[in-house]
C-alpha cells in the first residue's frame, strides 16, 4: 500500500517543532478564508455590523455630545473623545459575532467533517477569530471615514493613529476569543446573542468609551477605571489624540495577551469536547 | 492485503443512561467493502463516529490501518475519508470552493487542489453548478458533493454513513459504481445503510445491528438465504379468502404462508417457481389474489427472520428497491392489505 506509506511518512513529519506552529497557522488560515467568502456571499453579515456603530456614532454625537463636552478636559472636543471609544466598541460588539458565526457552524455537519479531518484541533476557532479581525479592519477604517465627516481629526500624527487601530484590532481579536469560547460553550446562535449581551453591556457603558469616568459613582469608577474597555479606549485615545504617555498602552496589551492565553486554549478545550 | 483494515473489539458508547453501542466486535479486511445494516437509532452512526476520532468510545477498542482511533486519532485522521448522513458541505461556498477547502485542510499540495477539484466535480457531475453557492443545490447534488469531498485526499479507508439516502435511483447507481471502482483501487469501504439491497450489491461481508448489538455477521447470500431473496405478497382482499388461501398454499408447499390480515408472504430463493404454483393451485380453487407483488427481501423481511420482530422504526419509502421494497406493510400492521386500490 504505497498511498498509507505515503501518508505515514507525513505523519511523522507533524511531529517536528517548525510543523507544530505552522500547521496551526495553515489551517487556521484556510477556515478563516472560508469564512471570509460567507461574509462577501452574504453581505448582510457586514451590513448589519456596519449599522449599528454608525447609528452610535450619530446618536452619542447628537444626543449626548451637549451633555458630555463640558466633563471633557479642556480643549478636548466631543467627536474627537468620542471617535476612539467608538473604535473600541465597535470591536467589542463586533465580538458577538464569533459566538453567533461558531454556535452556527457548531449546528452543521460541516464540523463532523472537521474534527475527522488532519487539521489543527484550534483550526475552525482561530479561523473563525481571524475572519472576524478582517471584519474589523474594515469596520474601523468606515468608522475613521465617518468620524472625519463629523469633524474628527487626528491630533498625534499618523503612525501614532494607525497605531491605535492596531491596539483597538488587538482588542477586538483578544474579545473574539472570550466569545468563541461563549459560541461553543452554548452550541446555538440565539442563545449565544442572549448570552453575550448582559457581559457586553455593562462592560462597554460602565467605561471610559464614551463618557469621561470621573462622572460614575466610586465603586462603579473602580471597575470601569481598570477594566480593559477602559484601559483600551484610554490608550487609544492617547494615541490618536495625543498627550501624555500613560501606561495605558502596555495595561491594555497586557490584557489582551492575558485573554488570548486563557480563551484560546479553553475554546480548543471546547472544541475537542462538543459534539 | 489480507489483513484487516479496521479492527473493532468490544466497543461500546454510552449517552448518560443510553447505550448506543453495547459491546460491538468486527473486522473489515483491506480492500474490501463492508455494509453496517440496522435500522434507524441501531448504532450504526455511533460507530462510524468513533471510528473517524469525532467520538471517543466509552469502552473497548478500535484500530484503522494500525492505528488506535483514540490514543492515534491524528494519525487516523490522515488515512480516512467521511461522507456523513448530513451533506457536510459550506452553504456558502460553491461546489469548488468546497472541494478546495477540503485539498487545504488535507495538506493536499498546493498544485493539486485544481485538478483534484475538477476531477471530482466532473466525476460526481456537478461540474455545470460547480461555480453556483452550494445553498442553490439541490438535496441530491449536496449529497453528491458530500461524497466528492470525502473523496479529495484519496484516502485508503473510506466511511460512508448511509451515502445514498436522499438520491435519485440514477445517482445512487452511478455512486455504487464508484464505489466498485474505488475498491477495485484497493479503497476499504465500510458503508451503512438501511437498504439489504444496497448492502447486497456492494458489500463482501454484513453486520447487522440492532440497538447497539450485532445480531448477525455473514456475507450477503448466507444473510439472504436464511430466508429466500425474493418475497411474494399476496393481498386476498379480505381475511376470510386469505385464510383459505393460506390453507391451499400449505398444501401445496408444505408450509403456510405469513398472513397479515388479507395478505400473505411468502420468501424464497426462488421467486418465480414459487409464483406460479401459488397462483396455479389458488386458480384451482378459484381463489385469484387482488393482488399481486413480487420484490426483492427488505431489511425488514431480514429482521424478521432475525429477530422475529419488524423494525421498530417504520422505513421511509423510496428506497434502493423501490416501490413498496422499502416499507413493509408489517410496519403498520393495522392498516389492512396497501395497494389494494391501484
Amino acid at each position: 500500500m504505497t498511498a498509507t506509506g505515503a501518508v505515514a511518512g507525513a505523519a511523522t513529519g507533524a511531529g517536528s517543532l517548525g510543523a507544530r506552529i505552522a500547521a496551526p497557522v495553515r489551517d487556521g488560515l484556510a477556515v478563516a478564508w472560508r469564512n471570509l467568502i460567507a461574509l462577501r456571499r452574504v453581505p448582510r453579515l457586514l451590513v448589519f455590523s456596519t449599522i449599528q456603530p454608525l447609528v452610535f456614532v450619530l446618536m452619542f454625537r447628537y444626543v449626548f455630545g451637549g451633555v458630555v463636552g463640558p466633563a471633557l478636559p479642556p480643549g478636548v472636543g466631543y467627536v474627537d473623545f468620542l471617535i476612539p471609544g467608538i473604535f473600541v466598541q465597535t470591536a467589542v460588539f463586533g465580538s458577538m459575532n464569533t459566538a453567533i458565526g461558531l454556535a452556527t457552524d457548531m449546528q452543521t455537519g460541516l464540523m463532523e467533517r472537521f474534527r475527522s479531518l488532519p487539521m489543527a484541533r484550534s483550526a475552525v476557532l482561530s479561523g473563525r477569530t481571524t475572519a472576524d479581525l478582517a471584519r474589523n479592519v474594515f469596520v474601523v477604517a468606515l468608522m475613521t471615514a465617518v468620524g472625519f465627516a463629523l469633524g474628527f481629526r487626528i491630533h498625534a500624527g499618523v503612525l501614532s493613529f494607525l497605531g491605535g487601530v492596531l491596539l483597538v484590532l488587538a482588542f477586538g481579536f483578544a474579545m473574539s476569543w472570550i466569545f468563541a469560547v461563549v459560541g461553543m460553550a452554548v452550541g446555538d446562535p440565539e442563545t449565544a446573542q442572549a448570552a453575550a449581551f448582559p457581559v457586553l453591556a455593562p462592560l462597554v457603558f460602565a467605561s471610559s468609551a464614551f463618557v469621561p469616568v470621573s462622572t460614575m459613582p466610586g465603586w462603579l469608577q473602580a471597575f470601569a477605571d481598570n477594566q480593559p474597555v477602559s484601559k483600551t479606549a484610554e490608550a487609544v485615545r492617547v494615541l490618536v489624540l495625543g498627550g501624555p504617555a500613560t501606561s495605558a498602552v502596555w495595561e491594555a496589551l497586557a490584557w489582551d495577551a492575558g485573554i488570548v492565553a486563557v480563551f484560546a486554549p479553553l475554546g480548543v478545550w471546547f472544541y475537542r469536547r462538543a459534539v | 492485503m489480507g489483513q484487516a483494515a479496521i479492527s473493532v473489539v468490544g466497543l461500546s458508547k454510552r449517552f448518560g443512561a443510553v447505550t448506543a453501542l453495547n459491546g460491538v466486535d468486527f473486522e473489515v479486511p483491506a480492500g474490501t467493502v463492508f455494509g453496517l445494516l440496522g435500522p434507524n437509532g441501531a448504532g450504526k452512526t455511533t460507530a462510524i463516529r468513533i471510528l473517524t476520532t469525532i467520538l471517543r468510545p466509552s469502552g473497548g477498542r478500535a484500530v484503522v490501518l494500525g492505528h488506535d482511533v483514540v490514543r492515534e486519532a491524528a494519525n487516523v485522521r490522515r488515512l480516512i475519508g467521511l461522507a456523513g448522513q448530513y451533506a457536510a458541505v459550506d452553504p456558502n461556498l460553491t461546489g469548488r470552493e468546497n472541494l478546495r477547502l477540503i485539498g487545504r485542510l488535507t495538506q493536499l499540495p498546493r498544485s493539486r487542489r485544481r485538478p483534484r477539484a475538477a476531477e471530482l466535480l466532473d466525476r460526481f457531475d456537478l461540474t455545470e453548478a460547480a461555480d453556483r453557492p452550494v445553498r442553490t443545490y439541490s438535496g441530491g447534488m449536496r449529497r453528491r458533493l458530500d461524497v466528492a469531498a470525502a473523496l479529495v485526499p484519496e484516502p485508503p479507508v473510506l466511511f460512508l454513513d448511509e451515502p445514498t439516502t436522499g438520491l435519485d435511483p440514477q445517482s445512487r447507481t452511478a455512486l455504487w459504481e464508484l464505489i466498485r471502482e474505488l475498491v477495485r483501487d484497493g479503497t476499504t469501504v465500510l458503508l451503512t445503510t438501511q437498504y439489504l439491497e444496497e448492502a447486497d450489491r456492494l458489500a463482501s461481508r454484513i453486520v447487522v445491528v440492532n440497538e447497539g448489538r450485532i445480531i448477525a455477521d455473514d456475507t450477503p447470500a448466507v444473510l439472504k438465504s436464511r430466508l429466500g431473496n425474493t418475497v411474494i405478497e399476496l393481498g386476498m382482499g379480505d381475511e376470510a379468502r386469505a385464510v383459505r388461501a393460506s390453507a391451499v398454499i400449505a398444501d401445496r408447499i408444505g408450509e403456510p404462508p405469513e398472513r397479515d390480515g388479507a395478505l400473505l408472504r411468502l420468501a424464497s430463493r426462488d421467486g418465480s417457481r414459487l409464483l406460479l404454483d401459488v397462483l396455479h393451485s389458488l386458480d384451482v380453487d378459484r381463489l385469484v389474489p387482488h393482488t399481486v407483488t413480487v420484490r426483492e427481501s427488505s431489511l425488514d423481511d431480514v429482521f424478521l427472520a432475525l429477530t422475529g420482530h419488524h423494525t421498530r422504526s417504520q422505513e421511509p419509502s423510496g428506497g434502493p428497491g423501490g416501490g413498496p421494497a422499502a416499507s413493509g406493510p408489517g410496519g403498520t400492521p393495522a392498516s389492512g392489505p396497501p395497494g389494494s386500490p391501484s
